[in-house]
């Protein structure tokens, strides 16, 4: 017999299968029996959208107790908790919320019983066509079907038929006939990204999901209605037929097509990314993230991609080996003073990539260093104005009050010959005001960078790098969060993680030691950046730690936080 | 008052009880605020307005009002429960959608007495302290809709509606909401979201009771049109006066419409309770016809529960326990709901010997799998699977199998659903499967296979023909 | 899509009856009149629905194929529409309709869920099931255009037909 915890201001007492748990009150019954670890299937329930109970394949078996007469004690069972009285109805568990001494029931014969009947009936009109959707692998139908289906069909009767491959939008298709009408792609586009262009036409069993001729699902944050659709009902162009999801790695990492710093899952096979799909944080993120954020990586995939390290001899460049490049950079850099060398360094590099610019700019004595300043259009979602994934990463690692400010001044000390040698890192300055004109005022230009651009075509020596998805490290986002980017592949040909580029760029300048490992060379940007003061690499974790205030809110995290609180989503 | 006479070969039945249909079929009387006037209409409403709307609330408590849409929930209860505290607008809408097979009742009391229900109607808002009241109408009574439009103007005219009703404080509006041809209008969150200009898909329920959260989200009632006509003679005669009408817990009147398979088919407006099965179908409505014997009846409506003749029931508790057969059934909410159906709507559908019950059920899963709104899965998948399971076994391809699998689905959907309509639409697929068995076997025999008939064809037809 | 100032001012009526930031209730009132007028729902009016309630038109769309009340292909000159439910069917409602298909000369073949109406060769008739129109006592019956008739049977349905030219 064990005691009965008191029912405290903030929680109830719940029975899950026969299991007394506390949870917060509030939490929907779904949530309160995921905490006693009894998983409710669902279709149509999704914790950052409203409920409207359709799938009914959460359908449980709910009791409370009895309220006692006037004057009379409630009866108790053996432990101690007033007895249930079972409700002959089932309920569904993803619109109710629990209440004190309330009990759940997720393996009763009638809760089994609903479950295999909705799986039935969502079955019997589904093309099942499991070997060629891309679903397969990740869909809730097979999933659920093993786990609480018939295993045989009755269903003697012609399917009813529904459009097909119907294109609904730029990065989109739908097929009507595996869709469930569980309307969490409605709600996305309603509640989530006010673009109420989804809808449902025709009734009963011949409704289908669509948009309006004129009106496609076009938004920057379509891709997500296909994340959280159950089936394979909504599949995106850029993914379909493209890969088995099982065959897929999936790494965590970080978006870098701008500051907000989204948490991504990048899913690749044999060095090839196949998608990016949002990676649920409530501190940045939420459960979702832009299309072209999500589309970005292709960009890795390009024809222009440097696998060569090179030297310019004449008009063209001639492919040299690594030694031999960083041998030629140091040589190069170290003909000139402190103040005739200018460092233009990228607020798309990692903080350890930061951090040793900063210690190649002490080695040089320069103080010439600074970052572009790349805004574009934000939105009132999570895409930021801020196009670069690390801005905060260069204000704290490099010291810059106000990244961009010094780079008209290197730009007029070039062109006044006052600075002979550049350095460049990953920004292709050439179409940003550094013309053929103004470089070629330079003595000596050094660029890392992925692609073959203009700026690697002016350069004496161009030192090709990593893109995003292919290095680990860490960057600080908009809202100040430090989080981890991981290696989902490698770096096409002979170009190399840019960490390892720079540190022997420094060793070949100052003699120093070698660091191996990126966590010791985290571990020692900690002891000198205050910001990231007694931090260590593994201790960022798969959601980031806050390290700096930047008095920057995430509209869209507020507006959940805001239904959250009107009880509208679980969250 | 008058005595009202009727139109000749219209005339009530002796049996009846003409309170709310007393307009109905009379002699002299058309639909316009004199007639009404004359005959003493909109004196209820001045008797209301003198009162507290709290105690016009108490009345309609007192009266034990059940709503005569088919739940038959009390409707003084009903309208308590508005929240106290409640500072939004309270609306009250009027449900006309009347469509559950079987039922016309509404039909009359729009058509030929549109201010009985436009003064119920504002009583009603008056208790409830709504000042904007809509009347949903199925699309299909478009001449009902210009029947009360008008009425509207009229009563406006007459300052019983509007701004200062009589002078008073108390402003009220009606308007009229023209439906589409949507059996699923009639749930009354349905009704809200069509309203709303939504598709009618019902809410679920918790959390959105309409008498908290209904209309824009604001406090709503919605009643039936014959409900809300009750309460305007619950202010004539008080609470406890009506309730002396009818029997204990099933008090006043309810108007029921019989068809099918008797010899005079018609609405009738009883006593509730106070006559049977036997003497509604052999008295009132002259019986069978010639050589036929009663097969079954749906008493309240399409949806509910099919009754078989020759059925027992143990009605009453403790020293009242008795049994009768389905001829002694008193026509009111609790005995129907102790046979194991329901009075539903009052729709009465008689069925007799000639009648292969495969067929009926047929036509009513028929409109099931027509009238699913497709919001949620076990009433979408199954109400039309249900049709094509008896379709195909009215067309010759039925299977031993098939009596099983209709049962289980009908099981699968009653009380699994968002709305009432799950339970709606499995009841006659349980009903007629479990009492009429040997007549969807003869459609499941080897025999039958492979005889192809569309349902719509003249076969079909012939299938529901004598 | 241009309507008639009446039409218009209609319209301005309807929206009127519902609070100020709730118009979209008015959709269904809206589409009545475009019906009226066009005798059936097309893409244009839904959109001109749309525009007027400022609502997205995949939401006017989402009405005009729920209710079979609207028409999305264009009926006849008079539009027949015959009860098929329970106490209309017990009636002899199939019959009513294939006599009806005969003296209007419609034929009904290509019948389909998705598009219930047929309209005889000469436009002048069109035909499709309703469901349960609330005259069980009377059946079978029907609506011609707006108006209603008990007891079609097809010893009457020659001599109705004959009433509408």
């Amino acid at each position: 017999m064990s005691a009965v915890k008191k029912q405290t201001e903030d929680l109830v007492n719940v029975q899950v299968d026969g299991h007394w748990i506390q949870v917060k009150k509030g939490t929907r019954m779904i949530e309160a029996c995921k905490q006693a670890s009894a998983e409710v299937p669902h279709y149509c329930y999704h914790p950052k959208l409203t409920s409207p109970g359709n799938c009914r394949m959460c359908l449980v078996e709910m009791g409370m107790p009895p309220r006692p007469a006037p004057g009379q004690e409630a009866e108790l069972d053996n432990d101690g908790h007033a007895k249930i009285s079972w409700m002959p109805r089932p309920v569904i568990a993803c619109a109710n919320s629990v209440a004190e001494g309330m009990g759940i029931r997720t393996q009763s014969t009638l809760a089994k019983e609903c479950r295999e009947g909705v799986m039935e009936f969502l079955l019997i009109n589904h093309p099942l066509d499991c070997p060629i959707c891309d679903q397969a692998g990740e869909c809730t139908l097979q999933e659920y079907s093993v786990e609480h289906g018939k295993g045989e069909s009755r269903f003697l009767e012609n399917k009813v038929k529904k459009p097909k491959n119907v294109d609904i939008g730029p990065r989109i298709r739908l097929d009507d006939e595996r869709c469930v009408l569980c309307s969490r792609c409605v709600r996305f586009t309603r509640e989530i990204v006010d673009d109420d262009v989804l809808g449902f036409v025709d009734r009963g069993s011949h409704s289908v999901l669509t948009v309006h001729p004129d009106k496609p699902l076009a938004n920057n944050y379509s891709l997500n209605t296909v994340d959280i659709c159950p089936v394979g009902a909504l599949t995106s162009n850029d993914f379909r037929f493209k890969m088995r999801v099982w065959f897929m790695r999936e790494t965590k990492s970080v978006c870098n097509g701008c500051a907000r710093g989204c948490n991504i899952l990048i899913s690749s096979r044999e060095n090839k990314i196949y998608r990016q799909t949002p990676r649920e944080n409530n501190e940045v993120n939420s459960s979702w993230m832009c299309d072209s954020g999500r589309l970005n990586y292709h960009f890795l995939e390009s024809g222009a991609r440097l696998t060569d390290p090179m030297i310019k001899k004449g008009k063209s460049h001639e492919t040299v080996d690594w030694p031999q490049a960083i041998r030629r950079a140091a040589e190069g850099l170290l003909k000139y003073k402190g103040d005739e060398i200018a460092i233009i360094a990228s607020a798309r590099m990692t903080n350890e990539e930061l951090y040793l610019v900063r210690v190649l700019a002490d080695t040089l004595g320069t103080r010439n260093v600074d970052t572009l300043k790349c805004h574009g259009e934000g939105d009132d979602y999570l895409s930021h104005e801020d196009k670069r994934p690390n801005t905060n990463g260069a204000k704290v690692i490099l010291k810059l009050s106000s990244p961009g400010s010094k780079i008209n001044s290197i730009k007029r000390d070039i062109e006044s010959g006052s600075i002979k040698a550049l350095l460049v890192y990953g920004e292709n300055i050439a179409s940003k005001g550094f013309d053929d004109g103004v470089l070629s005022n330079l003595k000596f230009l050094v660029t890392s960078h992925i692609l073959a651009n203009p700026t690697a075509k002016l350069s004496g020596i161009v030192l090709p790098g990593a893109g995003y998805a292919e290095k680990r490290g860490s960057m600080i986002n908009a809202t100040g969060r430090l989080q981890l980017l991981n290696k989902a592949i490698e770096p096409p040909g002979n170009s190399r993680d840019d960490w390892e580029i720079l540190q022997d760029l420094n060793r070949a300048m100052d003699g120093k030691d070698f660091i191996y490992e990126l966590a010791d060379l985290f571990s020692e940007m900690a002891s000198v950046v205050p910001a990231l003061k007694g931090l260590t690499l593994s201790g960022i974790g798969e959601k980031g730690v806050p390290v700096i205030e930047t008095g920057e809110t995430i509209p869209l995290l507020e507006r959940e936080a805001q239904r959250v609180k009107q009880g509208l989503i679980a969250g | 008052m008058a005595v009202p006479k009727y139109i000749k070969g219209k005339e009530p039945h002796k049996s009846e009880y003409r309170m709310i249909f007393r307009n109905v079929d009379r002699r002299g009387w058309d639909a316009s605020i004199k007639s009404y006037i004359a005959d003493g209409g909109y004196k209820d409403l001045k008797k209301a307005l003198k009162m507290k709307s709290q105690e016009v609330t108490d009345e309609v408590k007192t009266s034990g009002l059940r709503g005569r849409g088919g739940a038959g929930f009390p409707t003084g209860v009903k309208w308590g429960f508005i929240p106290p505290d409640n500072k939004k607008p309270v609306y009250l809408i009027c449900n006309s959608d009347e469509s559950e097979p079987g039922t016309f009742k509404d039909r009359y009391i729009v058509h030929q007495d549109p201010h009985q229900l436009i003064e119920g109607m504002l009583i009603s808002c008056y208790a409830v302290g709504a000042k904007v009241a809509y009347i949903y109408i199925r699309e299909e009574f478009s001449e009902g809709a210009k029947i009360l439009e008008n009425a509207i103007e009229e009563a406006r005219k007459k300052n019983f509606l509007g701004k200062k009703i009589l002078g008073g404080k108390f402003n009220c509006e009606i308007f009229i909401h023209r439906g589409a041809g949507a059996y699923i209008c009639g749930e009354e969150t349905g009704l809200i979201e069509s309203l709303e200009g939504k598709r009618p898909y019902p809410r679920i329920k918790p959390p959105y009771f309409p008498a908290a959260l209904g209309l824009y989200m604001c406090p709503t009632i919605v009643n039936n049109v014959e409900s809300l006509c009750h309460v305007k003679h619950i202010i004539a005669m008080g609470g406890q006066k009506y309730a002396k009408i009818g029997t204990p817990r099933n008090t006043g009147t309810r108007i029921l419409c019989v068809s099918g398979d008797v010899v005079r088919p018609g609405y009738f407006e009883v006593e509730v309770g106070k006559i049977t099965m036997g003497e509604l179908i052999n008295d009132v409505c002259g019986g069978l016809r010639k050589g036929r014997k009663l097969k079954g009846v749906i008493p309240g409506g399409s949806s509910a529960k099919v009754l078989r003749a020759g059925e027992k029931y143990t009605i009453g508790t403790g020293e009242s326990e008795r049994t009768i057969g389905i001829n002694d059934i008193p026509m009111d909410f609790d005995t129907l709901a102790a046979c194991g159906s329901m009075a539903g709507s009052g729709g009465v559908i008689v069925m007799d010997d000639s009648r292969d019950m495969a067929w009926i059920l047929n036509n009513i899963n028929t409109f099931y799998a027509h009238e699913s709104c497709g919001q949620c899965t076990p009433c979408r998948e199954g109400s039309l699977w249900m049709k094509k399971i008896t379709d195909r076994m009215v067309s010759g391809a039925g299977v031993p199998s098939d009596l099983k699998t209709l049962t289980s689905v009908g099981d699968n959907i009653a009380g699994r659903t968002i709305c009432a309509f799950g339970e709606a639409c499995a009841w006659p697929t349980q009903s007629f499967v479990a009492k009429f068995p040997e007549d969807f076997k003869k459609h499941t025999s080897r025999r039958n296979a492979g005889k192809e008939l569309n349902p719509e064809s003249k076969a079909a037809a012939a299938g529901l023909k004598r | 899509m241009e309507v008639s100032r009446e039409l218009n001012k209609q319209a301005n009526e309807y929206i009127s009856h519902y609070p100020n930031d709730q118009k979209r209730s008015a959709s269904l009132p809206l589409l009545h009149l475009l019906q009226q007028e066009h005798g059936y729902i097309n893409e244009e009016s839904m959109n001109w629905v749309a525009e007027k309630l400022d609502i997205e038109p995949i939401h006017v769309l989402e009405l005009g194929t729920f209710y079979p009340g609207f028409r999305q292909t264009a009926p006849g000159k008079y539009h027949i529409r015959v009860c098929r439910t329970l106490s209309c069917a017990m009636a002899g409602c199939y019959e009513t309709m294939e006599k009806f298909c005969e003296v209007a000369g419609i034929d009904r073949s290509r019948v389909t869920h998705h598009n219930p109406i047929a309209v005889s060769e000469d436009g002048k008739f069109s035909i499709e099931f309703a469901e349960c129109l609330a005259s069980c006592g009377t059946g079978p019956v029907c609506l011609i255009g707006d108006e209603f008739y008990e007891s079609v049977n097809a010893e009457n349905v020659a001599e109705l037909i004959e009433k509408y030219d």
